[in-house]
This record gives C-alpha cells, sequence and structure tokens, in this order.
C-alpha cells in the first residue's frame, strides 16, 4: 500500500458514487427500532422503482439526533438535504416515491435546526455520512492520509510537538495534556511500549464513545497507529466494554479490513512502522475506566487500581510504558494531522481547545449527540440546541461528569463549557455526558442513585471508598426516608471530605462530588427532609434540669 | 488434547478458543466470555476446567469471575429483561418500569422465576440513553418503554 493506492480507492469510490443517497442511520439507538428493516425495506423499494443507477442505499452511523429515531437522512440530486424522522419499516415506499416528487407524510425533520447548525464536527464529521463497515468509504473522505504523512513526513518528535500545539486535552474526564503525556511515554526507555484505547465508557448517561466507535472506528484506528508512532509503540488495545455488541463488531470489521489492505500489521506504507491491534472486551465494571484498573483487565485480572506513580507513561502494561488515552481523544488526532495544529487551537478557550462530543439526555426536548466547540454558554446547548425540558417543565439544574461530577443549577447556564469553569462551579468536564434534569427532579434522590452507583461499583480495594461508599449510601437513605437528623447531615458532610482525600484511585475521590455539588446548591431539599434532633433537645433538658438543682 | 469426562463438545469448542489465545493468562477474561456464551452461565465445573486448561490457580479464575458484573455463576431463566439503570433512563422512568415487573414476577432484580422461565436484570447503562428508558429483551434493544409495554412483554413469556 502506497500513498497512490489510497488515492486509487478513493477515486474509485468517489467514481462510484450515486447522484441521489439515502443514508440509513445504523447505529445502536435507531437499530432498536428495526433500523435494518428499515434499510432492506428502503433497498427493495429503490430496486422496484427501478432507481438503483441513481439512488444509493446506504447503512450510515450515528446522525446524532437519536430522541427523534430512526432517521433517515437524503442527500438529492440538487445538493439539497432532507431528514426523515421516526421511520417506520412501512414509510420506505413513500420515501422512495418522494425521490420522484411524490406525496411523502413521514416526519421531516430540519436539517438547519440549532441542533444541527450550532455544532463543529471534527470527531463527528463522518458520523451519519460513510458507511462504518467500509474502509473505502473512509478512504475517500480523506482516512488514512493522516498516517500516510505522519509515516513519510514526519519524525516521532514532531508529531508529539504537533498534538503539544494543538492545546488538545484528554477527552476521558480529567483533561490532562495529550501532548505532555504522549512526550513522557516517548522519553520512557523501554524495548517494548503499548497504546492503550481507553472505550470502557462506563458514566451511566453516556454514549458519546459509543457513536464514534459505532460511525467511524477507523478514524480512532488510524489516531492509535499514529500513537504509536510517535511515542515508539507497536501494539495497541482497544479496550471496550461488553455492553456495546455493535462497536465491538464493527471495530473487528475495521481491524480485517485494514490488516487487509496492510494499514495495520507490519511495514505500513512501505515504512519500518510496525503497528498491531487486540480488542480486549470488558465485562462490565465502572472502575476500569481508571487506567491502571483498566490496564489490570487488559492483563486479565480483576479490574483493580494500584497507587500511581508509577504512572502508566513509565510502568504501565507487564511493566512497560504504556500510552493509554481515550476514544475520542484518538478521533481527534487524524484531523489535527492533516488540518494542522493551529486550525486545531482555533476552537474553544485559552486553556480548552477544539470541540467536545456530549450525550444530551434526560428531561429534554431534543435528546441526542453534539459535538460543540469549548467554551459555548450551557444554555446554548440546552435551550437553542436541546430545546429546553419538554411539557413546559423548567430546567432545574444539567448534571456532568456522571458519578464523577456535579450538579449545574440552572442560574449558572451562562457558564462557558470548558475544562476550567465547569471545576469552578462544583462539576468537572467528565466525557460527556450531560443529563438534564427538570424541577420536578428531586436531588437528594439523584445523590442517592449516583451514591449507590458508586457503591456497587467500588472494587473493594482500599477501605476509604468501599466502607465510605457504603456508609454514605446509607446516610442518604436515611435522608431521604425523613429519618435522619442534623446531625446525620454533618457525619455525611464529614464523610465526603474523607473519601474524597483518601480514596486510592478517581472513583473513590470524586465519588463524593454528587452529593457535595447537590448540598451546595439545593441544600434546602435536604434540610426540608430533616427531623428535629430528640436527643439533641433532651439533652439540652437535662443540662438546665441539672443547672436548676 | 485432553478432553472433558463429560463428553460435552462445548468444552472442545472452549478449548479451541483458549488455543486460538495461546492459552495465555491474560486471556482469561476472553476465555471467560466465550465459556458464558456457550453455556450460558459459570458453573463451578466450568471455572476449574479453565483454571486447569490455562494453568491459572482456581482463586484467580474464580476471583476475576465474580469480579465483573458481565459474568454470572447462576443459571438464567429462558428469556431475560434487562431494565437500563443509568442515569437518562433513571430520570425517565426506568425505576418505575422495574417495580412494575417486580411486582407481577414477584422476582427482585437480579433473580429467576421459580420456574426459570425468566430473569429480571438491571444494567448500569447501555448507551442507549437517546431513546430512554431503554429495556432488552432477550438481547433486543426496545427504545422508550413505559411499565405498561414490559409488562406486556413479559406476560407472553409467563
Amino acid at each position: 500500500m502506497q500513498l497512490d493506492d489510497l488515492n486509487t480507492i478513493a477515486q474509485r469510490e468517489k467514481a462510484a458514487t450515486k447522484k441521489v443517497c439515502l443514508r440509513t442511520c445504523m447505529s445502536a439507538g435507531c437499530m432498536s427500532s428495526r433500523a435494518d428493516v428499515i434499510r432492506k425495506n428502503l433497498e427493495a423499494e429503490v430496486k422496484a422503482h427501478g432507481l438503483d443507477p441513481d439512488v444509493e442505499v446506504r447503512r450510515v452511523g450515528c446522525m446524532g439526533f437519536c430522541g427523534q429515531g430512526p432517521l433517515v437522512g437524503v442527500d438529492r440530486e440538487d445538493g439539497g438535504h432532507e431528514l426523515f424522522e421516526f421511520v417506520k419499516p412501512e414509510d420506505a415506499t413513500a420515501i422512495v416515491n418522494s425521490l420522484k416528487g411524490g406525496k411523502c407524510e413521514v416526519a421531516r425533520g430540519d436539517p438547519n435546526h440549532p441542533f444541527f447548525a450550532k455544532q463543529v464536527k471534527i470527531v463527528r464529521a463522518n458520523g451519519g455520512i460513510i458507511d462504518p463497515e467500509s474502509i473505502e468509504d473512509y478512504i475517500a473522505a480523506g482516512g488514512y492520509q493522516s498516517l500516510h504523512q505522519v509515516l513519510t513526513e514526519m519524525k516521532p518528535a514532531e508529531v508529539v510537538e504537533a498534538i503539544t500545539k494543538s492545546g488538545l486535552r484528554g477527552r476521558g474526564g480529567a483533561g490532562f495534556p495529550t501532548g505532555l503525556k504522549w512526550g513522557t511515554v516517548a522519553k520512557s526507555a523501554g524495548a517494548k511500549k503499548y497504546v492503550v484505547c481507553n472505550g470502557d465508557e462506563g458514566d451511566p448517561g453516556a454514549f458519546m464513545d459509543r457513536s464514534v466507535l459505532e460511525s467511524d472506528p477507523h478514524l480512532v484506528l488510524e489516531g492509535m497507529a499514529i500513537a504509536a508512532y510517535a511515542v515508539g509503540a507497536d501494539q495497541g488495545f482497544l479496550y471496550v466494554r461488553a455492553e456495546y455488541p455493535l462497536a465491538i463488531s464493527r471495530l473487528q470489521i475495521a481491524i480485517k479490513q485494514a490488516k487487509a489492505l496492510g494499514l495495520i500489521g507490519g511495514g505500513i506504507f512501505e515504512t519500518p512502522f510496525v503497528f498491531n491491534v487486540d480488542i480486549r472486551i470488558g465485562a462490565g465494571a465502572f472502575v476500569c475506566g481508571e487506567e491502571t484498573a483498566l490496564m489490570a483487565s487488559v492483563e486479565g485480572k480483576r479490574g483493580t487500581p494500584r497507587p500511581r506513580p508509577p504512572f502508566p507513561a513509565e510502568s504501565g502494561l507487564w511493566g512497560c510504558p504504556t500510552l493509554i488515552n481515550n476514544v475520542e481523544t484518538f478521533a481527534n488526532i487524524a484531523p489535527i494531522v492533516s488540518k494542522g495544529a493551529d486550525w486545531y487551537a482555533s476552537f474553544g478557550t485559552e486553556k480548552s481547545k477544539g470541540t467536545k462530543v456530549f450525550a444530551l439526555t434526560g428531561k429534554i426536548s431534543n435528546n441526542g449527540l453534539i459535538e460543540v466547540p469549548m467554551g459555548i454558554p450551557l444554555r446554548q446547548i440546552v435551550e437553542e440546541m436541546g430545546g429546553g425540558a419538554p411539557d413546559g417543565r423548567k430546567i432545574k439544574s444539567v448534571q456532568t461528569g456522571g458519578p464523577s461530577g456535579g450538579c449545574i443549577p440552572a442560574q449558572y447556564l451562562d457558564t462557558p463549557v470548558d475544562y476550567e469553569s465547569l471545576t469552578k462551579l462544583g462539576s468537572i468536564m467528565g466525557s460527556g455526558g450531560m443529563v438534564v434534569m427538570d424541577d420536578t427532579t428531586n436531588m437528594v434522590e439523584i445523590a442517592k442513585f449516583y451514591m449507590e452507583f458508586c457503591m456497587d461499583e467500588s472494587c473493594g480495594k482500599c477501605i476509604p471508598c468501599r466502607a465510605g461508599t457504603t456508609q454514605m449510601f446509607h446516610l442518604l437513605e436515611k435522608i431521604a426516608q425523613r429519618r435522619a437528623t442534623a446531625r446525620d447531615l454533618a457525619k455525611l458532610e464529614e464523610l465526603c471530605d474523607m473519601v474524597r482525600h483518601t480514596s486510592l484511585c478517581g472513583l473513590g475521590q470524586t465519588a463524593p462530588n454528587p452529593v457535595m455539588s447537590t448540598l451546595r446548591y439545593f441544600r434546602n431539599e435536604y434540610e426540608e427532609l430533616l427531623q428535629p434532633d430528640e436527643f439533641a433537645q433532651c439533652s439540652q433538658g437535662a443540662a438546665k434540669t441539672i443547672a436548676a438543682t | 488434547m485432553m478432553r472433558h469426562a463429560s463428553g460435552d463438545k462445548r468444552f472442545k469448542i472452549l478449548e479451541v478458543h483458549m488455543k486460538k489465545h495461546q492459552f495465555r493468562h491474560d486471556a482469561l477474561i476472553e476465555v471467560l466470555h466465550k465459556a458464558q456464551e456457550l453455556f450460558g452461565y459459570l458453573e463451578d465445573d466450568l471455572l476449574l476446567f479453565i483454571s486447569h486448561k490455562l494453568k491459572l490457580p482456581p482463586s484467580r479464575v474464580y476471583g476475576v469471575a465474580t469480579f465483573y458484573h458481565f459474568f454470572t455463576l447462576k443459571p438464567q431463566g429462558e428469556h431475560t429483561c434487562v431494565v437500563c439503570l443509568g442515569t437518562a433512563c433513571y430520570v425517565k422512568g426506568a425505576e418505575k418500569i422495574i417495580a412494575a415487573v417486580q411486582q407481577k414476577a414477584k422476582i427482585l432484580p437480579g433473580e429467576t422465576t421459580p420456574d426459570h422461565k425468566f430473569s429480571l436484570l438491571t444494567a448500569r447503562c447501555i448507551g442507549a440513553c437517546g431513546i430512554a428508558p431503554a429495556v432488552v429483551y432477550d438481547g433486543q434493544v426496545a427504545p422508550k418503554q413505559t411499565p405498561e409495554q414490559a409488562l406486556k412483554k413479559i406476560n407472553d413469556w409467563m
């Protein structure tokens, strides 16, 4: 495989493109509403109408507007676009009829709705456009050009420098500068190094990584290969949750295709560079999103974390230097290489560059995935793009960062979404889950929900997390059941502080966050549930009696 | 190649799978996935077989099998109903679905009916938040479920 071959494939693919394209979303969300049958019916209808020389029915990845699914997008001959929503298998006839100017009463969405218009797509540029199970489609969209550029024109150090310059920060949640991490692994001494892609998206209410893996698996593979070249690794592992069977099967297909074309394996683009990738399937443990626990799991052990240092960059998988990045981080790499670090840095704020994908869910009119530039005010996301809360209710708060994050109350909706601003409000950027809550939501219940999650998911290795989350959960339950007093609330706050400062890994250290942030903004909801402290009254009474005698 | 005493062919399939991974210790989770896929659940005998073949102490195999939620050591019912309890599903009423099913089938989440017809399970998040609340019936994800829809499905099974 050489550059010419790549271009030949791209040209052949482009030449074969038909005038009209019916894009059928085949991501997990739409698949659950029989998108596969819709596609089959569309194909049959196109054939029946004798339209197959001009009309292509394409399987595509996530278009983002999952709440309105199943979706079918139409690229018309005149360059116009249409979007059909809530499509049912029997609607295929009407949709194909509409191509010939016929009547069609299937619900139409507005492709220029703010939900789409306000997005800036870098990671999701191909999502909903290309066929995720076709490497040719990806190559036609400019795929693997960045890998070629890196292998033939750049030294590893130059790649690290470009990533550093782009200002990209880890998209898993903590926001560690990616270039710095790559530089550390590149400098670590070791004959064997590994690159690991963290696709253990355990945060409930988040599905950005699933969507990227399902819609554009080659983008992640290309990013990993570039990273491997930059840090000097020859083996990669893709760690994906078992709950994402479609993502796993699309990755398996992608790896097979890339191997067949010589884009993974030995002597890529006729250079000495070797890179192999294996998929590791998780088995349902939230803690495995923590990097040291993830590595233990890749090694086939119980997914328990270990103290850092040594950091994985120095001593990771089997004691070798290991680079671990999130799916979305890797998905940003190829665009940065092809379009330049300065281009990437032109998006976002001073300290948070580029774009971020969010899963907008909960009590909001427009559910789905969005990619927006960093620094966009939260209000624009939830009100303009998300359309506010449904049924005329008011938004009460927005939860970001899942069980490690916090709730941002409605009065702070004008906050720009970047790493620092969210931290200042007591929440975190997190991996990108954004769950909107309306005024019917009980915040104590939400805190309890997350604490129960952390209690169940605590691996049990360190005591503050194992015992602390259990005690905190029981206290929250006591409060919710109106059995607690002010003293219990004080104990809860004390425990929050203790668990935060003494736990071994991120799970325990951040487990109190949902409690602390709801206490910070919705303390009255806790206090309303408290009972008078009879013991305190008793002892006060007793003290008076003693004083009187 | 040593056969399992029961003569069950599935053991042989599992052994071929282990061979594909060159009996490497780090393939333990992959092997357990395959074993569960073949047998439906991981019974002691099966775990011992794996430990013997991979030359790993039984404690290690048992430890890994019990650590991860995905592995089950008890047989499941003929049908399964997995209610997603991710945040998005939770705020949209997944609890009500669980409560309804629980009342109808008289089992708690994680349990199987005495006639082994049906298991009620919960998931932490299946990543289908755009179509919350989601329920997985026998491996098929169903979008925007209501307690009534769930009960109807279960009625058909019971």
